[in-house]
């Protein structure tokens, strides 16, 4: 099933783990940190013969949100699914490079992607609820894990789950009702509810908010500023706004080459490279 | 811009009206479309309802018979051997005589018990037989008349006709009034149509038979079309990845399901029949000739559902670390599923309408008994219908469209029930 796995090029790659050429040198500013929960190095993805995705290297921190930002077509949404390998349903892509989630390879051929997407939950763009109750949405997860012994426990998994999305006060009455009748800011806090009842160590955001109106984003954001308590947090966001709201470290893709990486604060203050400076000017994206 | 904004106005108005007029045509065509349609059904349901109507209600005899122990036993066995094989219709003839006395010879004799049925004697030993003491006692009976008698009645055979032309002679016209006259023929509820197997004799002809047939035929078609075709559209959609052997498969799905049925019906013939040594006529293996008949157009139906399955759910599935056979059992099968009936009842119903195929398997055969098994000889509704419409006599015209009505209830059953899963499908999400 996995195009990378199986593909002569991708074991190539990781043969050579390490970059050959120095990271540092193409891409602006540092892009490892200190004790890094993913280390991702020289990472490429084809689509096809397009090369989509070239050679970016970067570590996501513990408890720490990564924006990722740069104009449409950059690349960022389809570097963001390497890490939980959603592109392996993607027939014509294929992954190379290594990411490390812990030390552990997770393009490994041992690796189980639903051991791996159990430790790093996904939200999307569109919110996605399953067409069930709000209680089986947020269920469905450690009900498929395994993570409940019995109903109580579930019960109690759901509810802290909700809680912490903040959504438990809206619809503790209701449990029963679809996901799908909640208002889209709900239906995608019900989505986050979801992702943290599996209890994941990352999180990735695929433009969470880019389907809401502000006051839904609003309280996305102040959740997603609760939540890098627990896990981190690595999104995919158009608005530099959001960007510099939430993240403490933020990285600008341009054409599938990952151009500048820093502190937010830096990034958006004092920017290294050209075209991340023309990026967050507005001089074009 | 050369022209004044007047001008373009003017000419948007133009423009407009010959949009509108244009909706407007093409709104009369649908609509006219739609009553022509309706129109046709109409008619067919009138003439099919209008034929078939009075085979439902069959003319009946009433006359009391003696079981005469000089006749049916006369050396006095009481065996059952001899009880078998007995003169019943002898019986059956002298409560006829008693009726009418004065005929005499053996041309009247036999014009006169060709009113009753030939299932009358038949009766009567089944009466005997299953009750010893009747012997020596007298009973009045309901018999089937012959179907000549019930059409008559029914006003399908004409006496302004001339005799030799007419299947029944002026003596029997006569005989027949002054039974309607004495009000011993009377027209009952057809209880025989729906609990007899197919027979020569009009009057005792059923559908039951052919019902049993069907259903067995279609258990079999959907215990196999069924899971085949939807384990079939799940593994195309889901799992096999495309490749040109993918798109082999996928096109020679659509071009079974354009294969004309008669060919289907060869097939199981040289396979089942003549290879796999299948029973003949049985519905074992008009079940899997219609089987392979329905496949192709469950599968096509299948795949449409599960392609129209938003692909957001399957990212999400996924996302949250669902296998790929958990995300389909979970989340597509269930969103798939009304769809996947719908091809389902589409390609069962044209299988209960399907003819020819069993043709080639023999079961068109002339079949007497009610199937027991799914081995046993039978027949089907549509065949039923076919053979029928076939015989000369006038009384199976009425039970041709009879039959039409019951594989119409049938099929309108059938719909029901699709309908009824697929919302309460739909009503779970």
């Amino acid at each position: 099933m996995n195009a990378a796995t199986e593909s002569p090029a991708a074991k190539a790659a990781y043969t050579v783990p390490e970059a050959s050429t120095s990271p540092e040198t193409k891409t602006v500013g540092r892009v490892t940190v200190d004790d890094p929960l993913i280390c991702a190095r020289n990472v490429d993805v084809f689509y096809g013969e397009k090369r989509a995705i070239k050679g970016v290297s970067i570590d996501i921190a513990r408890n720490q949100v990564l924006a990722m930002i740069g104009p449409s077509g950059c690349g960022k949404s389809t570097f963001l699914r390497c890490f939980n390998r959603m592109n392996d349903t993607i027939e014509q892509a294929r992954v190379a490079g290594s990411i490390k989630l812990e030390g552990q390879d997770i393009y490994d051929r041992r690796q189980d992607v639903v051991q791996l997407r159990a430790r790093i939950g996904m939200v999307f763009q569109k919110p996605n609820p399953f067409p069930k109750s709000i209680y089986e949405n947020v269920a469905y997860g450690p009900r498929i894990h395994g993570l409940a012994a019995d109903r109580i426990e579930l019960d109690e998994i759901v509810q802290t789950s909700l809680k912490r999305a903040g959504l438990w006060d809206e619809v503790k009455d209701r449990l029963g009702a679809p996901g799908t009748s909640l208002s889209g800011g709900q239906q995608q806090r019900l989505c986050i509810a979801r992702t943290i009842a599996v209890n994941p160590e990352v999180i990735l955001m695929d433009e969470p908010c880019s389907a809401l109106d502000p006051i839904a984003t609003a309280r996305i954001e102040d959740l997603i500023d609760e939540l890098r308590a627990s896990y981190a947090i690595a999104i995919v966001t158009h608005s530099m706004q959001q960007a510099a709201r939430v993240s403490q470290r933020t990285a600008y893709f341009h054409l599938g080459d990952l151009i500048e990486v820093g502190e937010t604060d830096r990034i958006f203050t004092n920017p290294r490279h050209k075209l991340t400076e023309d990026y967050i000017t507005g001089r074009f994206g | 811009m050369s022209k004044s904004v007047a001008e373009t106005r003017a000419l948007v108005e133009k423009s407009l009206r010959r949009r509108q007029w244009a909706e407007r045509r093409f709104r009369a065509y649908g609509l006219g479309a739609v009553l022509l349609g309706l129109l046709f059904v109409v008619v067919l349901f009138t003439s099919v309802f209008s034929q078939g109507w009075s085979a439902f209600r069959q003319t009946n005899l009433t006359l009391e018979v003696f079981y005469d122990p000089a006749v049916i036993d006369p050396e006095g066995t009481g065996d059952a051997e001899t009880l078998a094989v007995a003169d019943y219709p002898a019986l059956v003839r002298a409560a006829l005589k008693q009726r009418f006395p004065d005929v005499e010879g053996r041309t009247a004799t036999r014009q006169l018990t060709d009113l009753v049925s030939s299932s009358a004697a038949n009766l009567l030993q089944a009466r005997l037989t299953a009750d010893h003491s009747l012997m020596g006692k007298h009973e009045t009976l309901r018999f089937l008349a012959d179907d000549k008698v019930d059409q008559l009645l029914k006003g399908r055979i004409s006496r302004d006709v001339d005799e030799a032309d007419r299947s029944l002679s002026d003596q029997q016209l006569l005989w027949i009034d002054a039974l309607k006259h004495d009000g011993v023929l009377s027209l009952d509820f057809n209880r025989g149509f729906f609990t007899n197997g197919d027979s020569r004799e009009p009057e005792q002809a059923g559908v039951w038979g052919a019902f049993v047939g069907s259903l067995y035929t279609l258990g079999v078609t959907l215990l196999l079309s069924f899971p085949i075709a939807v384990a079939t559209a799940i593994y195309l959609e889901e799992f096999a990845r495309r490749t040109r052997w993918t798109d082999l498969i996928e096109v020679n799905i659509n071009n079974l399901a354009a294969v004309p049925s008669i060919v289907f019906g060869l097939l199981g013939l040289a396979m089942f029949l003549n290879i796999f040594g299948m029973p003949r006529s049985a519905p074992l293996v008009g079940g899997l000739v219609l089987a392979l008949l329905t496949l192709p157009t469950i599968i096509i139906a299948s795949r449409a559902a599960i392609k129209a399955v938003p692909p957001s759910i399957r990212e999400a599935a996924l996302g949250m670390g669902a296998s790929k056979l958990q995300m389909v059992t979970h989340h597509v099968l269930p969103l798939a599923m009304p769809g996947m009936l719908t091809g389902t009842i589409i390609g069962m119903a044209r299988a209960l309408g399907e003819t020819a195929p069993l043709l080639m398997i023999g079961m068109v055969a002339f079949i007497v008994d009610v199937p027991h098994s799914l081995s046993a000889p039978a027949t089907v509704l549509p065949v039923q219908v076919f053979l029928w419409s076939d015989s000369p006599e006038r009384a199976f015209i009425e039970r041709t469209s009879a039959a039409i009505i019951v594989l119409l209830v049938f099929l309108v059953a059938m719909n029901a029930t699709a309908v009824v899963l697929r919302n309460r499908f739909e009503r779970r999400w």
